[in-house]
């Protein structure tokens, strides 16, 4: 079993869905970034998400846009973050890990020498924002090879039939955009979700993550409910943006950003 | 209007016109890489435009807003001082700027939004440069009665100030968008960002042959009464095609309008021009081709200027409308297979010859055919007396006054 089923699995066993933080790769810079996501497990990440900057995020929102500007400042390239996750690796071989990002830095990279290499370094899974089920080819004979699963992402404009053709060889999980619109900006509702995941379990037997738009426990405690998994991305990076000084980390930045997710965690098991 | 074969009608097999294909490519170039929350509305989008190529009721109403709105035909003219200038080819001009609004930009926008209204929007979005995009859809949107927002870089907004206060009076709303360097690339990120979060009621109204399938196809579908119309002129002037057409390209649209009809012409030599900023190895350059790589962005796959991490660049040019990382994907595959030829034109050549085209030919041309026209005064002196160029003007230059008389020292 991947590291993503047997998290999945567990937490299936404990009766509750799971916690997915994010952080932008070399956000504000190498050292504090690698400081957060080794942390992070013990403050109540159940998977981690790491996106990887680019230059031009055209899916996200401002406050991930500034994210991904700084990394890209601090030095951060596909190999840099692919180096982060080997470093987390030796002192955690249990958390899932989903790199998420967009297509041009991979495609750069070279697909295969991309899936074998993220592979390697253990990586689990990876989302790739503008590469939709119609351009996947690009990358899934690599990832299959490798071990590496392909997030497939599902939207509200994404239609009953369509469903089924976008997840018909999904793996790992199903990212469900929960708005129509970028990242860290609107919420969907209980009642949204609750009429959208019936329709994506028609689909799949996958675990559903949730994700853009959740920033409170208590919106995070509702999707992981109704869905399998609740992603955190900007209300994250807000609050770490808060604790730097012309841009740099601060003896506070790691300290805020983890008692965030404890009380996330906390709401997600209670 | 026009007795040559419509540009929306189908195209013949085993000819350089029948792409894309079924997955929106032009060789390995185009495609539709965009986020799942939007696939569906490009499904959508192809679908309308299909049923909108097959109704002959569309044709007809385009034909309608093309001749009595836009003032199509636009003429072909001689350009004989400029011809006795150079003393080589013969020079015409296709006269783009005498459209309404002044380039050539209506011409895609009347047809995209006679698809939008088929499809039942209300509410337009677009990306613009040097603000002719945003004003060709700031008017067709004061024309149908739709809500329009139009995202422009901070620094085209600084530039192109007289295109901001037109479609302020069109009634659009401008976003400055002051992300990267604030200019088109950005402004795309932003539209792009505006089109996912409003997809129920939104209509992206793509400016260029650029963007995911279908948007590069029918942007060229539209441009491509340009050539078309140039091919029935030289005939008519001179009785043969062209030796040379040369056009400027930023995303492309221009050139590839001009371009397509001709690409089974293969006596016809197809320039198209890059703005190379301060050199095209300045590191200051909008040469996407000449100096960049394919990846991929804003939906598609083409050339980019990227460095070797897949992170985009800055473009650099002094004509706003030039000013982008990538180019229509089309273009690149034409490049790809030589059957189009991309050279670059620097930010000192262009000021040039906007001024030589001034004083010969009493035409101001925007920045942007500025390019183009430099690249002529170029070649046209190694032709001999009896070949034939036309060079595309695409735009007038009005809007461009105040960047030219700063770089010329001159106070307005």
């Amino acid at each position: 079993m991947s590291r993503i089923q047997t998290r999945f699995a567990a937490l299936k066993k404990e009766g509750r869905g799971a916690l997915i933080p994010y952080l932008q790769a070399c956000d504000p810079d190498y050292d504090t970034s690698l400081e957060l996501l080794r942390a992070m497990p013990a403050a109540g990440a159940d998977l981690i998400e790491i996106g990887v900057p680019f230059s031009d995020p055209s899916a996200d929102g401002p406050t991930i846009q500034a994210a991904a500007l700084r990394g890209l400042k601090a030095g951060a390239t596909l190999g840099r973050v692919l180096e982060m996750v080997r470093a987390f690796r030796e002192t955690d071989n249990e958390t899932p890990i989903v790199l998420m990002g967009y297509l041009n830095p991979i495609d750069s990279y070279g697909p295969a020498e991309f899936c074998f290499d993220a592979a390697q370094a253990g990586v689990d899974g990876i989302i790739v924002v503008d590469m939709p089920t119609e351009e996947a080819d690009l990358l899934d004979a690599h990832a299959r090879e490798a071990d590496l699963d392909i997030i497939s992402l599902v939207a509200p404009t994404t239609s009953n039939s369509r469903l089924f053709h976008v997840l018909r060889e999904a793996s790992g999980f199903v990212y469900y955009v929960s708005i129509t619109g970028i990242t860290g900006t609107n919420s969907a509702s209980a009642a949204d979700l609750e009429k959208a995941l019936p329709r994506i379990r028609e689909a799949t037997s996958l675990p559903v993550a949730i994700g853009f738009g959740i920033s409170t426990p208590e919106q995070a405690r509702t999707a992981s409910r109704i869905g399998d998994a609740a992603v955190v991305a900007s209300a994250l990076i807000k609050t770490m943006a808060s604790t730097l000084e012309n841009g740099q980390a601060t003896e506070r930045t790691v300290p805020a950003v983890l008692k965030q997710l404890e009380g996330l965690a906390a709401a997600v098991r209670a | 209007m026009t007795n040559t074969p419509s540009p929306l009608s189908p195209p013949l097999a085993n000819s350089l016109r029948s792409g894309p294909d079924d997955r929106g490519r032009f060789g390995i170039f185009g495609g539709r890489f965009v986020a799942e929350t939007l696939m569906p509305l490009l499904l959508e989008l192809d679908e309308a435009y299909r049923a909108a190529q097959a109704d002959p009721e569309f044709r007809k109403e385009l034909d309608y807003y093309l001749k009595d709105y836009v003032g199509r035909p636009s003429p072909l003219w001689f350009a004989q001082h400029l011809t006795e200038e150079l003393g080589g080819a013969k020079v015409y001009f296709k006269r783009e700027e005498l459209n309404h609004t002044g380039s050539h930009k209506l011409n895609n926008v009347m047809g995209q939004i006679l698809v939008a209204r088929r499809m039942g929007k209300t509410r337009i979005v677009a990306e613009t440069g040097a603000g002719q995009h945003g004003v060709a859809t700031a008017t067709v949107c004061a024309l149908f009665g739709l809500k329009c927002t139009i995202y422009m870089g901070a620094t085209d907004v600084e530039r192109q100030k007289p295109n901001v206060f037109r479609m302020h009076l069109l009634g659009a709303e401008v976003k400055p968008v002051t992300a990267g360097a604030g200019t088109l690339k950005d402004a795309m990120n932003e539209a792009m960002r505006d089109w996912v979060a409003n997809v129920a009621d939104t209509y992206f109204l793509v400016g260029t042959v650029a963007g995911p399938h279908p948007y590069p196809e029918m942007v060229r579908d539209f441009q491509s009464v340009i050539g078309v119309e140039v091919k029935e002129q030289i005939t008519q002037a001179e009785g043969r095609l062209p030796d040379v057409i040369v056009a400027a390209i930023g995303g492309g649209s221009n050139a590839m309008g001009i371009f397509h009809p001709f690409l089974d012409d293969a006596s016809v030599r197809l320039i198209g021009v890059e703005a190379a900023g301060r050199g095209l190895d300045s590191g200051k350059t909008a040469a996407s081709i000449s100096r960049g790589r394919p990846g991929v962005l804003h939906g598609n796959r083409t050339y980019l200027l990227q460095d070797k991490h897949g992170q985009i660049e800055e473009a650099h040019s002094i004509s706003a409308g030039l000013d982008y990382p990538g180019i229509g994907p089309e273009h690149s595959w034409l490049n790809d297979i030589g059957r189009a030829e991309y050279v670059g034109v620097t930010d000192e050549e262009a000021l040039e010859a906007f001024q030589v085209c001034t004083r010969t030919e009493g035409i101001i041309p925007a920045l942007e055919c500025a390019h183009g026209l430099a690249h002529v005064m170029k070649i046209a002196p190694t032709m001999a007396k009896d070949q034939i160029i036309v060079l595309n003007v695409s735009g007038r230059g009005d809007k461009d006054i105040f960047t030219v008389a700063h770089h010329l020292g001159v106070k307005l």
